[in-house]
């Protein structure tokens, strides 16, 4: 059991790849944490998908001891987190289980979407923040203008920021030191009735559900009888531990300590992350508030491409939901691709990670069918139905109707591309909301109907600003506006997966976008292949694949029987590979690029 | 005796096959088994020849040979000698067809009229030339060694000396337009004696051609659709002049088809011997594939050392045999028969497919045959595959 006084828990936020994984990996070195021969690179991400994409996924947790220049011994816990904005939640609920946060700042980039985004949940949480400012090994890092921006654009005062190589480990001990002296101490009372936070939950193969938990008040030991007190599920307290990053048990765990339990809980489902955690006997009178859910905002079904793997990816999917409580999903059978699931993600990222991990892990090819986002339909007998498939679009006569969610998304942009940021916006619907100035760098914030970002909003942000902008987004609300379901048809078969909702100012230019594309996606056949893009019955885009003309083997002589029979045969076993919509055959991967976002 | 107790080869016939695997030069578009050497040692050969004729002679007993085909490479490089030993072991070893079909495969470059003469006196009935183009520019482009001059004198040699002659062309080729290729082509149809082979150029794997298309080089080659074109104005101008195709690339007068190759496509029986050389025979009522070891050298020493040239030999299951046959029946325009695809098979040819293609143009259907239109032929891959049974 550890003083409150010589505890200091932290978040380490940042805009994505401005270094929170180094630093974390330096803080742990430089404690000793770790022994040096087990040290790499980003040591807490530990996901296949997070090592290979150089990305945190997962926000993740490290106790660390430091002995600091005043002599004493601090326990610190230490909470690396994602900055990709659809791990936002992440960050937002590890926040919730500290007194304060790191703010990193690359030093050769600036203060970018998600530092905003970060700063103000850290603010919200009422967090002391400790500005960093990071890279400043780089030849381009210019850490006094950047310590000007910041105050200048977030407004926070940045004059004794820590200035930092996390990949070197320059100024880390300052980042320690800092840590210990400007950071608050945790508050709590030892002999109130047990409080404490449940801050995450995963599954682990040798224990099975590992619960992370923030103690508030009380104290949780080893053998306690504990309930949740939103589920009112009741477990005994198999394990206690704390990570190192290994876990290391330990007896107890007094207020302001963060450690892990285990209690033979079967699902990650059946744990809810905010919830409060007391004692069975003597339980605290008020819960925590609790945490929003994470929503999912983007919608998508996943087919298997052989449709014999329906059970194996039923299988998958909720094997995978055991351990990820992320994403939702729901069977879904469509007319072309049969048996698959609806799922629900936090964004397009979270969206890929998940379909990755499934084809990965599972061994299962996967069709992705277009995203889309949840649509409100007003019924005119006043009945409101969420709309999370196109193919499941209603009568338009019962609907009175649509709203679609908007969100509000902030971008930074050297000011040089904001022409071309403010086209994108404008042509996307989005209404401004702001724009301001910071140096030579712009601060915009649009209301944009989420379904432009979803269909290719991130690769055209991109592309016109040669990669220099940065970009947040919160969801605002619903609202009306003219949206219709575009279908598209094959040879005059609708294929369902891929069909959408656009707005109807929108669906010409989307019509002819998608038709050209599986112009080129899918293989000449036989016979000459209409393609067609229409609203209701109306045609808005049409092309024609002409019919293959030339598919023969010129020589074939005794010599060439075997081999040529092969061939044929093979190819022909890879037609199992394409769907067969009336008599065309779609290959996989003309769903997978026409479902591309980029252009 | 009804058809369908006869074994399924004899609806082909039996040939033999002899691969010669030596060139002056290896051409840049040419994935055959073709080597260049410095030096042949022509007795060594001949007395391996010899040794795997008496081989399979003593295993297919009895038959009666309906053709032979030497083949290469540049089988013109033989010398008569051999070629005259080999024929008259032939002789020796199978009864023969009345009037035998003995085909040389011949270069333009090999050929002096006296190495002619001696061909014709060994026993050769047939020469196939390769001429590949009758202009000075694209057999150059083609890499080979000859003009078009050089190819039309052997050409007239060849003429002069055998009664049945056919000549090789490849187009399809850099730059060819349906203007270039129509004079050409008609100027070759005045040439030609009763048969002809004309082949769109094919990129394969592993040649010259193959790796400089593959860095993104050979530019102007034809696309699909005026592959086609050249592909029909192939078959109107032949049609017109009279001589259809009655496979895919090749063409002839009324009866001068080259039995030997209506062996392979009728999925007939055939030994294949030399280098590389494959084969299909029939023995005590199973069917199985032969073949050899491709590099020349290494089967030379194995029939010297082993007394056999073959590598082991796979059986072929009767559904395979029925897919052999669907695939080389096609390029005929005489087509498959159903009912003997069927007795191979065990299941009668998918009659939806069949009722799908015929609706597309792709195949006519009569009671006994189903045979691929002229757009099917072009695109016959497609249409063998939509045919064959699915995979299990
Ligand atoms: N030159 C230099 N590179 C650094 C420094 N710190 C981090 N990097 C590099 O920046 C990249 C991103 O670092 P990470 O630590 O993964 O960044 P992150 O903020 O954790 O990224 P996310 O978790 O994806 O948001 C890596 O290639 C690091 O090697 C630094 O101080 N100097
Ligand atoms: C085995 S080759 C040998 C003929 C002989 N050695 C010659 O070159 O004249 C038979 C014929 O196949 C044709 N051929 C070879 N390679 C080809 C290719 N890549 N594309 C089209 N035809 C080809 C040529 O017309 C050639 O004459
Ligand atoms: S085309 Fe004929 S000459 Fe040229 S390499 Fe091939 S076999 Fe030899
Ligand atoms: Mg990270």
């Amino acid at each position: 059991m550890t003083e409150l006084s010589h505890i200091r828990n932290f978040s380490i936020v940042a805009h994505i790849d401005h270094g929170k994984s180094t630093l974390a990996d330096r803080l742990i070195q430089v404690t000793g944490t770790v022994a040096a021969r087990d040290m790499k690179a980003q040591l807490l991400d530990t996901m296949d998908i997070e090592r290979e994409r150089g990305i945190t996924i997962k926000a993740n947790t490290v106790r660390l001891e430091y002995r600091a220049q005043d002599g004493e011994l601090y326990i610190l816990n230490l909470i690396d987190t994602p900055g990709h904005v659809d791990f936002g939640y992440e960050v937002s609920r590890s926040m919730r289980a500290v007194e304060g946060s790191l703010l990193v700042v690359d030093a050769s980039q600036g203060v970018e979407a998600q530092t905003l985004a970060n700063v103000y949940q850290a603010l919200d949480a009422g967090h002391e923040i400790v500005p960093v400012l990071n890279k400043i090994d780089l030849p381009a890092a210019e850490p006094d203008r950047i310590r000007q921006q910041i105050e200048d654009v977030i407004g926070l005062d940045a004059s004794d920021a820590v200035m930092i190589s996390a990949k070197s480990g320059l100024g880390v001990p300052d980042v320690l030191e800092a840590i210990v002296t400007r950071l608050p101490a945790p508050s709590g009372d030892r002999n109130a009735p047990l409080k404490a936070m449940l801050v995450d939950s995963w599954y682990d193969t040798y224990l099975g559900v590992v619960v992370m938990v923030r103690v508030i008040d009380g104290v949780l030991k080893k053998g306690d009888r504990v309930r949740m007190m939103q589920t009112g599920a009741l477990y005994g307290v198999e394990k206690l531990a704390v990570l190192k990053p290994a876990m290391v048990d330990i007896a107890e765990l007094g207020p302001g300590e963060i450690g892990v339990l285990t209690a033979s809980i079967k699902q990650v489902r059946d744990t809810r992350v905010g919830d409060t955690i007391t004692h069975e006997r003597k339980p605290c009178t008020t819960p925590l508030a609790g945490f929003k859910p994470a929503q999912q905002v983007v919608f998508c079904g996943l087919f298997p491409v052989d449709s014999a793997e329906f059970e194996p990816l039923r299988d998958a999917i909720e094997r995978l939901a055991l351990n990820d409580a992320s994403f939702s999903y729901e069977m879904e059978t469509s007319a072309a691709l049969g048996f698959g699931f609806r799922c629900g993600f936090l964004g397009l990222l979270h969206l890929e990670v998940i379909r990755d991990r499934l084809e990965r892990e599972y061994d299962i090819d996967l069709i992705t069918t277009a995203p889309s986002v949840v649509y409100h339909l007003h019924m005119k007998d006043g009945e409101m139905r969420e709309l999370h498939n196109p193919a499941d679009m209603t009568d338009l006569t019962y609907v009175d109707h649509i709203e679609e969610p908007r969100i509000k998304a902030t971008i930074l942009v050297p000011d040089e591309y904001l022409g071309d940021v403010l086209k994108l916006c404008q042509d996307r619907r989005g209404v401004q909301l702001d724009l301001s100035y910071a140096g030579s760098r712009a601060m915009v914030v649009y209301d944009l109907p989420l379904n432009e970002v979803v269909f290719d909003f991130y690769d055209r942000l991109k592309s016109v600003t040669k990669g220099y902008a940065s970009f947040d987004y919160a969801m605002i609300g619903y609202q009306e506006d003219f949206l219709v379901k575009m279908q598209i048809l094959v040879n005059d078969e609708p294929v369902d997966a891929l069909s959408m909702m656009v707005h109807r100012d929108r669906a010409d230019m989307r019509g002819r976008a998608m038709c050209e594309k599986l112009k080129d996606l899918i293989p000449r056949h036989m016979f000459k292949i209409p393609i067609q893009a229409a609203i209701g019955g109306r045609v808005i885009a049409r092309e024609t694949i002409a019919a293959m003309r030339k598919d023969v083997t010129a020589k074939c002589y005794g010599g060439d029987v075997t081999r040529k029979k092969k061939l044929l045969e093979k190819q022909k076993a890879g037609k199992k590979k394409m769907r067969q919509f009336g008599k065309v055959e779609i290959p996989q991967q003309a769903f997978i690029n026409a479902l591309k976002m980029d252009n | 005796m009804t058809k369908a107790a006869l074994p399924d080869w004899q609806n082909g016939g039996f040939g033999l096959y002899i691969h010669w695997p030596f060139c002056a030069a290896k051409c840049p578009y040419c994935d055959f088994n073709s080597h260049v050497v410095a030096t042949i040692d022509q007795p060594a050969w001949q007395a391996a020849y010899l040794s795997e004729i008496d081989r399979i002679g003593a295993e297919t007993q009895g038959r009666v040979l309906q053709s032979v085909f030497f083949g290469g490479g540049t089988p013109s490089l033989m010398q008569p000698d051999l070629i005259a030993a080999v024929i008259e072991r032939i002789r020796a070893t199978w009864p023969m067809v009345n009037d035998p079909e003995i085909t040389l495969e011949a270069n333009p470059t090999s050929v002096e009229a006296g190495r002619f003469r001696g061909f014709q006196q060994a026993g050769v009935t047939r020469i196939s030339m390769g001429l590949q183009a009758l202009n000075d520019t694209d057999l150059r482009k083609l890499g080979r060694m000859h003009s078009a001059a050089e190819g039309r004198a052997a050409f007239d040699i060849a003429r002069a000396t055998f009664e049945r002659v056919s000549f090789d062309l490849i187009y399809a080729r850099q730059d060819q337009s349906l203007k270039d290729w129509r004079a050409e082509l008609s100027h070759a149809l005045t040439m030609a004696v009763d048969h002809l082979s004309l082949y769109q150029l094919t990129i394969e794997d592993g040649t010259a051609f193959g790796a400089r298309h593959a860095a993104g080089g050979l530019k102007g080659l034809p696309d699909d659709d005026l592959s086609a074109d050249l592909y029909a104005l192939t078959q109107d101008l032949t049609g017109a002049a009279g001589m259809p195709a009655y496979e895919i690339s090749n063409h002839a007068r009324a009866g001068a088809q080259s039995r030997h190759n209506l062996v392979y496509w009728r999925a007939g029986d055939y030994a294949g011997i030399g280098p590389g050389a494959h084969g299909r025979l029939t023995l005590d009522g199973q069917r199985w594939a032969t073949e050899t070891p491709r590099a020349p050298f290494e089967w030379l020493k194995q029939v010297s050392i082993s007394g056999d040239g073959e590598i082991a030999r796979q059986l072929v299951p009767q559904a395979e045999q029925a897919a052999e046959y669907l695939m080389m029946s096609l390029r005929l325009s005489e087509g498959l028969d159903l009912a003997r695809y069927h007795a191979l098979s065990g299941v009668a040819l998918d009659p939806r497919a069949c009722a799908r293609l015929a609706e597309m143009g792709m195949v006519t259907q009569s009671a006994e045959r189903l045979m691929a239109t002229q757009n099917g032929r072009m695109v016959l891959n497609s249409v063998v595959r939509d045919l064959l049974p699915d995979p299990t």
